[in-house]
């Protein structure tokens, strides 16, 4: 690949108008890069990307990546369709700069890239844990491959492994890590896992089914420091470790758009179009807080398949599509055979409808006047998935079903057309 | 190739799918809105996730886990995170039994 020109010379294209510069190459910016060339835009789009590799689903790092030894990641587009439709793709350098007078940012090797529309997909890092000894070699957190492959070859038969956080990553972690035979502490702050955001009953279906697998769980733990030998907990309790992997939340990597003024607010702020408090500069995905015109406020969300939506609605609103988000709020989660699905966002609920499926089960969460707010499903394998999407499509309708026959219809299918 | 039976057609709602394990492979049996009766791999291009677990509406299949689409009649795949068709076996109905040509 050609470099560009000194700098002040401008665009790397050369005379070419400026054209899409989207910075991250992540589900959502690399979703955007595809969807511009989806929607019919032929004109320059760069993906910058600060890790070396081509742009590759994150999922299964958690999971299939540790507990099946996956050799390589799957690929976003496949292997070579960023090239195959046109897209450059500048691995291994950050925005350093971003002019927006000029609509130029300048990347970590010099590069001047001028923009006619900036998208904003920078993610979010692991959230740092202020204890002493979290500096210490035996401390990962998990975002990318290479910190994969770091935690994969710390675990097996034989290795201890601690987890601080009760989360999803945290969680997920676990369960892989019990598949390579490693001994396994989870030590959670709260009283229960998952307290953001999924019930109770759900994640103690979860709690029940780790301790059923000999992951041990520690609930209420302060943490006074990590050492070489494992994590020291208020009360004198040391949890013996090989590898601690943190996983306590992420923040959103707002640092360049703090720079260049633009708005922030729990992540980039930007409106139901993902467009900035700068027109020409858009975010979105788990950097950017979102006005959802379903909930009236903004809301900022950590999942795959929104950075895909988000990404790809970016794209068509940078062309002039003009479309609000309009997509329910939709994630899952895999630990064992236990697969957790969960669409739209419990708070506000004031009743519970408990729907058997199977082996597992769905909760109906229900607002005010019996509005479906959110649906949240927990079985083996994907025995809720086909509920939880019929009840996205419910949420997403402003439905307000019937509590009897969410219970009980055989096929929920029935309640879309009521 | 040789035609196989699957199920009844009693088996499928209208508007749904069912999994078909043969000889090692699994395919997924649909039962479109008008009647007919299609099929398809089993797993999804994308992640090999059983399809059948998925919720069909009208001509398409939703992958349970990626959401990842197909229109079962043809194999295509509709858009992101899929980008491989799944392949299509002919189905015939008999004296109510469903058959699959693998």
């Amino acid at each position: 690949m050609s470099e560009a020109g000194p700098a002040g010379t401008g665009s790397e294209a050369g005379s070419e108008a400026p054209g899409f510069v989207i910075v991250g190459a992540g589900e959502c910016g690399t979703r955007a890069a595809l969807a511009l060339r989806e929607a019919g835009y032929d004109g320059p789009v760069t993906l910058v990307g600060t890790e070396i590799h081509t742009p590759y689903e994150r999922p299964p790092l958690s999971k299939d990546a540790i507990a099946a030894d996956m050799p390589e990641p799957k690929t976003i587009g496949g292997a070579d369709g960023l090239a195959e439709r046109g897209i450059v793709f500048r691995p291994g350098v950050t925005v350093v700069s971003l002019d927006r007078a000029a609509q130029v940012v300048v990347l970590s090797d010099g590069t001047r890239l001028a923009y006619h529309r900036l998208l904003l997909a920078t993610g979010a890092r692991p959230r740092a844990l202020p204890v002493p000894g979290i500096d210490g070699p035996n401390v990962a957190t998990l975002r990318g491959l290479e910190d994969a492959a770091r935690i994969r070859a710390a675990l097996g038969p034989g290795r201890r492994l601690a987890v601080i956080g009760g989360g999803f990553i945290g969680l997920e972690l676990a369960a892989s890590a019990r598949r390579l035979g490693t001994e396994v502490t989870v030590i959670e702050a709260l009283p229960r896992l998952l307290s953001r955001g999924v019930p109770e009953e759900v994640a103690g279906i979860l709690a029940a089914r780790h301790e059923a697998e000999g992951v041990r769980l520690i609930f209420g733990a302060r943490i006074v420091e990590v050492t070489g030998d494992g994590v020291a907990l208020e009360g004198g309790i040391t949890v013996p470790a090989d590898l601690v992997l943190v996983g306590i939340g992420a923040v959103p990597e707002t640092a360049l758009a703090e720079a260049a003024g633009l708005a922030i607010d729990n992540g980039i702020a930007v409106d139901d179009r993902l467009a900035t408090s700068d027109p020409a500069i858009f975010a979105a995905g788990d950097c950017a807080a979102f006005l959802h015109p379903g909930y009236g406020r903004r809301i900022r969300l950590e999942s795959w398949r929104s950075a895909q939506e988000q990404g790809t609605l970016a794209a068509r609103n940078m062309l002039g599509a003009e479309q609000p988000v309009s997509a329910v709020p939709w994630f899952w989660s895999d630990q064992y055979d236990l697969t957790l699905q969960i669409a739209g966002l419990a708070e506000g609920s004031i009743t519970t409808v408990r729907r058997p499926v199977g082996e597992g089960f769905v909760l109906f969460h229900l607002g005010p006047e019996g509005r479906l707010l959110a649906a949240s499903g927990v079985g083996p394998g994907n025995a809720v998935a086909k509920d939880i999407r019929l009840a996205e499509m419910l949420i997403a309708r402003g439905a307000h079903p019937d509590p009897e026959a969410l219970a009980t219809v055989p096929n929920l299918k029935k309640l879309l057309s009521a | 190739m040789a035609w196989i039976r699957a199920c009844s057609a009693d088996d499928i709602d209208e508007e749904d799918v069912a999994r078909f394990d043969h000889d090692g492979r699994t395919f997924a049996i649909y039962h479109s809105p008008d009647g007919e009766f299609f099929a398809t791999d089993g797993l999804c291009t994308h992640e090999q996730i059983h399809l059948a677990d998925g919720l069909v509406l009208d001509n398409i299949i939703e992958c349970p886990k990626h959401n990842g689409r197909f229109d079962y009649r043809t194999g295509e795949a509709k858009g992101a995170p899929v980008c491989v068709d799944l392949n299509t076996y002919k189905v015939k109905v008999e004296d109510g039994e469903v058959f699959v040509d693998v």
